[in-house]
């Protein structure tokens, strides 16, 4: 009987933890955007951190989208030419990044690499009193060092999934055309045809922007909430890695099924 | 709260999750004076300092700055407040992405729209007042603990505050540093007409440069006075914490139960 009261006890102790939790990450949320004016009045705060976390990404973006086009190319060419279908190469391969893989794959890669920097860094700065400091100093910390942040991983996000689909598309290409040769008109001019600005381009465009939303507020989060010690901050950084993927992956479910139903 | 007194604590009363942390604190620290606030580590030091700047609020009481009631603040008010107070953390807390230079301006440039020009010559004023003039190009990972500290000293005198709080400013610093953060810490005081606050553990450094002090343990004063009256004090707890004595009313020990039953001895 102890044992079940302990049980219950726990799990009532586990719910209320995360009501909480969520209720200051929200609260931390609105905050954020409230106090985003600095971010805009003061832009050259918000480009030093697109630099961080945007221009920084760059490599592992690009390399990344590079490797999936290669490998969508080959399964894609292998699939197709069992239905005499490989003209459609390049249909496959840029609606595949520019639905899914682009914005998913980005926001994933987005979440290991700049989101767990911004979640140490700011947890690091907690722990050095950096953010107590500026707070002395009548300084808002949310204004000055969250916000820039926040923004600039919302404006950096789909700019990197359309850098991420683009380099995709070329490896599909190298792939398909150059190396297996696959009509290049066909390929490009399918792709064209199949391709719609509005239903696919700025329905990616909104997931990619979704995403960058999510895993930059759990990153500032994180860092922001991390207990100031060094088990604070390297647990802090692996709950955003974790917790934004799976953010990114849920919300693609629910984007998708509202945005693709079949119709 | 009489026109010479810059801060004035009435019955502050704090607590963490019903743990009681400050029990009816009550204290003053006249303008232009340089007070000291001591005791053990965890006796409840520097959550005085904390609410002093505003960052914590009294369960009961009142802190009072500048005539003001900080509690009743709204959040500019608050700030307003802070713009006019200073404070150096215990490892000085200087933005690490920041240069030297970058970290002094760095209240200038937030809340002054003076041109950079002016700017400069004022971080290189405060710089060489702390005796660091020529570091401004030096990032924090450069510096030693104790140019650390002299560096967040500039920072913290950047805008001429009239209240500087220091929060265990002789920390893990040499001799050497221990001296000149000391004097330059007096020295500023005097020079800026400041008031200001200092919460320590070290006793023979700050009483060397103090005008008061309040003994606090677990979360009470236990005795005041002038440097002279702490170092004369018969009180047993300031005796053992000046003379750094190994009896006397704070143990050793800490209460862990029966160490002989623990050991399964015989008593």
């Amino acid at each position: 009987m102890k044992r079940i009261i302990a049980g219950v006890r726990k799990l009532g102790n586990h719910t209320i933890n995360l009501v909480w939790r969520i209720g200051m990450a929200t609260h931390f949320f609105v905050l954020t955007l409230r106090f985003s004016g600095t971010s805009f009045a003061r832009f050259r705060l918000t480009i030093r951190e697109l630099f961080f976390s945007g221009v920084m990404s760059l490599i592992i973006i690009l390399v990344a989208g590079l490797f999936v086009g290669i490998v969508l190319g080959l399964q894609g060419y292998e699939t197709l030419k069992r239905y005499g279908s490989e003209s459609a190469l390049g249909t496959l391969v840029a609606l595949s990044l520019v639905r899914e893989l682009g914005p998913v794959l980005s926001a994933l890669l987005f979440a290991s690499r700049a989101g767990s920097a911004m979640t140490a860094e700011i947890g690091l700065m907690k722990a050095t009193e950096q953010i107590d400091a500026m707070e002395i100093m009548a300084v808002n910390p949310i204004a000055r060092v969250v916000a820039p942040r926040f923004w600039a991983g919302v404006i950096s996000m789909p700019l990197l999934a359309a850098l991420f689909s683009a380099m995709g598309v070329f490896g599909g290409y190298m792939v398909g055309v150059v190396m297996i040769g696959v009509d290049a008109g066909s390929f490009w001019s399918q792709m064209q045809a199949s391709v719609d600005f509005e239903h696919d381009i700025m329905n990616g465009v909104i997931k990619s922007f979704v995403f960058g939303v999510a895993v930059t507020a759990i990153a500032l989060f994180e860092g922001y909430d991390a207990p100031p010690t060094a088990e604070g901050v390297s647990g802090a950084t692996t709950r955003t890695v974790v917790q934004s993927s799976l953010a990114v992956l849920l919300l693609d479910v629910i984007l998708t099924a509202i945005m693709f139903r079949g119709e | 709260m009489s026109s010479q007194t810059l801060v004035e604590l009435r019955d502050v009363n704090f607590a963490y999750d019903n743990r009681p942390i400050l029990k009816g604190i009550n204290m003053d620290f006249p303008k232009g004076k340089l007070v000291a606030i001591m005791g053990l580590s965890g006796c409840g030091k520097t959550t005085i300092l904390r609410h002093i700047g505003g960052v914590l609020n009294p369960t009961k009481g009142h802190v009072k700055v500048d005539g003001q009631i900080l509690h009743e603040l709204d959040r500019l008010g608050l700030y307003e407040m802070r713009r006019k107070m200073g404070m150096l953390f215990q490892f000085g807390a200087l933005f690490t992405d920041m240069s030297v230079y970058d970290n002094v301006a760095f209240q200038m440039r937030e809340h002054t729209d003076l041109p950079e020009e002016i700017i400069r010559d004022m971080v290189m004023m405060k710089l060489r007042a702390v005796g660091l003039y020529g570091t401004q190009d030096l990032m924090p990972a450069e510096l030693s603990g104790g140019m650390a500290r002299r560096v967040a000293l500039a920072r913290t005198i950047a805008l001429d505050p009239m209240l500087i709080m220091y929060d265990e400013p002789f920390a893990g610093l040499d001799p050497i540093s221990l001296t000149v953060v000391g004097n330059l810490i007096r020295r500023l005081n005097d020079a800026l007409g400041a008031t200001s606050i200092i919460v320590t553990h070290d006793v023979q450094e700050s009483l060397k440069i103090v005008d008061y002090v309040y003994f606090v343990s677990d979360g009470a004063i236990i005795a005041q006075g002038t440097a002279a009256d702490i170092i004369a004090s018969e009180e047993s707890f300031v005796r053992q914490f000046v003379h750094g004595e190994m009896d006397g009313p704070i143990p050793f020990h800490f209460k862990g139960g029966n160490y002989q039953q623990d050991l399964r001895l015989r008593a």
